[in-house]
């Protein structure tokens, strides 16, 4: 498979204090990947710098075989990687549709974006009934899919998705964790963080884990999650039945 | 009755300005929570780039030649790109880099950066006021006792027209919804692949700009300006944007005409003095029973 994304070496640094220490990582075409890691491991981190929002010093990202380490987060956009981020980060005072006209701010046919919206309509009716509604006032629930929503405005070819699970009943996490999948399957790679181990891993190819800044295992989805490291520190024990 | 009426026309005159001064106030502090100091003389700049403009189409003798009507559009047009683009320049030299810095760090630089534009108008025209060049011909209409004069209806209307234009593009046009967005949320907005820099610039581009309109119409609607005209404007401009709700454009322009009317009510009916008093007291209120303005939503601690 041909890679879509690679991470080398990269150092990231808040002020003074290290979150990433030389890591590398690497997503191929049609992939969904798992990056899992306890609270503060740099998961988020990890996935400012692939959008540009947090410079590395030092190391590279390539996506699509160019280095965009240096570039801005609007450009990298254009190039179709999303990113929907941590908390959902809605427009709160935008209406629902708004919210997802934004998702499209880099695409320039119109036609194809309406055809966008009524994907994205289909695949969360529930949207569609609240259309005109402002973001703010919407449901956990509801704000997580227009967080996705709006994400797959832009057609993304590569999707990071920081915690699409996080607050949502459990219900809703299998929802949400079967339309990742249904994403994937229409051809849209993922970088998935989660910390919802077990389901992020039950859906992706391979996974990574992470600990305090550093890539600690990599391996197939199946291994990690046969893994007696894994099942301890990420699966609560032991593998229930599922 | 007839001097309420008469007091309530100046008011609507006097909030135009205010109201013009007013949105750039709030739309840079909407979009990167900075109290733009200098905007005030951004406003003067507009009236001596006004000014200096109609002196060069008259001293070249075509003043006489030319419809007055396309003197007078040069003049504004060529005052609001010179002061948006003076307020691209400030916050690209100035306030950029301190985007992230501590609160108070910017807002210091905009005081000296307020200054620095006052140093240089005193510089380019001296410290005593400046006659605006009489071209135009200030009709009045007597109604009663009540006098209407065409100085007070182009200022309302020019005000009104604009802050109409400005809705229209904030919640109808791509780039108002990048500036919104932007203001609700920077990072988000560069994860929609919005160009924040250039988002930044364009807002106080406008903001500028709008100043320029009001610099133009206020050197039209009082007859001269100097150097330090927009220290006092530009003061209860920003009471005006904070009693509609900073950040809020309805709410700048709701308080420039609130302001407007304050103040020359209370010049009218009370004494001269008492007017700007009067705005301040204004402002205190609101700020302890209103915090967030009239139209202003409850926003999380800023400032
Ligand atoms: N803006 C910031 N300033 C300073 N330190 C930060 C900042 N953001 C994150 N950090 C630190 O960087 C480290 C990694 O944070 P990061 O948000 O990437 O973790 P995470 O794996 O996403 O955690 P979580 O599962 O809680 O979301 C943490 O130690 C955190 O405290
Ligand atoms: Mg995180």
């Amino acid at each position: 498979m041909a890679t879509l994304l690679e991470l080398r070496q990269i150092d990231a640094f808040y002020g003074r204090i290290q979150a990433l220490h030389g890591i590398s990582l690497r997503v191929d075409k049609g992939e969904v990947v798992a990056l899992i890691g306890s609270n503060g491991a740099g998961k988020t981190t990890t996935l400012r710098v692939i959008s540009g929002l947090l410079r590395p010093a030092h190391g590279q990202v390539i996506y699509e075989g160019q280095d965009i380490t240096r570039l801005s987060p609007d450009l990298i956009v254009g190039r179709r990687l999303i990113q929907s981020p941590e908390g959902r980060r809605i427009f709160a005072r935008m209406t629902v549709l708004e919210n997802l006209q934004l998702g499209a701010y880099t695409r320039t046919s119109l036609t194809e974006v309406a055809e966008s919206l009524e994907e994205v309509f289909t695949l969360f009716p529930r949207l569609k009934e609240r259309i005109n509604q402002k973001g703010g006032t919407l449901s956990g629930g509801e704000q997580q899919m227009l967080a996705i929503g709006r994400a797959l405005m832009s057609k993304p070819e590569l999707l990071l998705l920081d915690e699409p699970s996080l607050g949502l009943s459990p219900l809703l996490v299998q929802t949400i964790f079967s339309i990742i999948r249904d994403i994937n399957k229409r051809g849209v790679t993922i970088l998935l963080i989660e910390q919802n181990a077990r389901q992020a891993l039950q859906i992706a190819h391979r996974g990574y884990v992470l600990e305090t800044g550093n890539i600690t295992m990599q391996d197939t989805a199946a291994n990690l999650l046969a893994s007696e490291e894994v099942r301890a520190a990420y699966l609560g024990g032991s593998v229930k039945a599922s | 009755m007839e001097l309420f009426i008469q007091q309530v026309i100046n008011g609507l005159s006097l909030g135009g300005i205010y109201a013009l001064i007013a949105l750039g106030y709030t739309m840079v502090y909407g979009i990167i929570e900075l109290i733009n100091f200098a905007h005030g003389d951004v406003y003067t700049l507009g009236s001596f780039f006004s000014i200096a403009i109609i002196g060069l189409l008259d001293a070249s003798g075509r003043l006489h030649g030319v419809p007055l009507l396309l003197v007078l559009a040069v003049a504004l047009a060529g005052s609001m790109i010179l002061c948006g683009i003076v307020g691209v320049l400030l916050e690209r030299l100035a306030y950029r880099r301190l985007r992230n810095a501590p609160r108070l760090a910017p807002l210091i630089t905009a005081i000296g950066a307020s200054f620095i534009l006052e140093n240089i108008m005193q510089l380019w025209r001296g410290p005593s006021p400046i006659p605006f060049p009489s071209v135009v011909p200030n009709v009045t209409w007597h109604f009663g006792g009540v006098n209407l004069s065409s100085n007070e209806v182009l200022v309302v209307v020019m005000a009104l027209f604009l802050m109409a234009v400005l809705q229209i593009f904030i919640y109808n046009t791509r780039l108002g919804k990048a500036m919104r967005a932007t203001a609700q949320d920077r990072d988000a907005a560069q994860l929609m692949g919005i160009n924040i820099n250039m988002t930044i610039a364009l807002t106080f581009f406008i903001g500028s700009a709008l100043a320029g309109v009001g610099g133009f119409v206020s050197g039209i609607y009082y007859g001269s300006t100097w150097f330090y005209n927009g220290f006092e404007a530009g003061l209860k401009a920003f009471t005006a944007a904070v009693l509609g709700g900073i950040g809020n454009v309805a709410g700048a322009m709701l308080g420039g005409f609130v302001i407007g009317m304050v103040e020359s009510l209370t010049a009218g009916f009370i004494s001269d003095q008492w007017a700007t008093v009067a705005v301040f007291l204004l402002l205190v209120l609101v700020l302890i029973f209103r915090p967030s303005g009239l139209l202003g939503e409850v926003l999380p601690d800023k400032v």
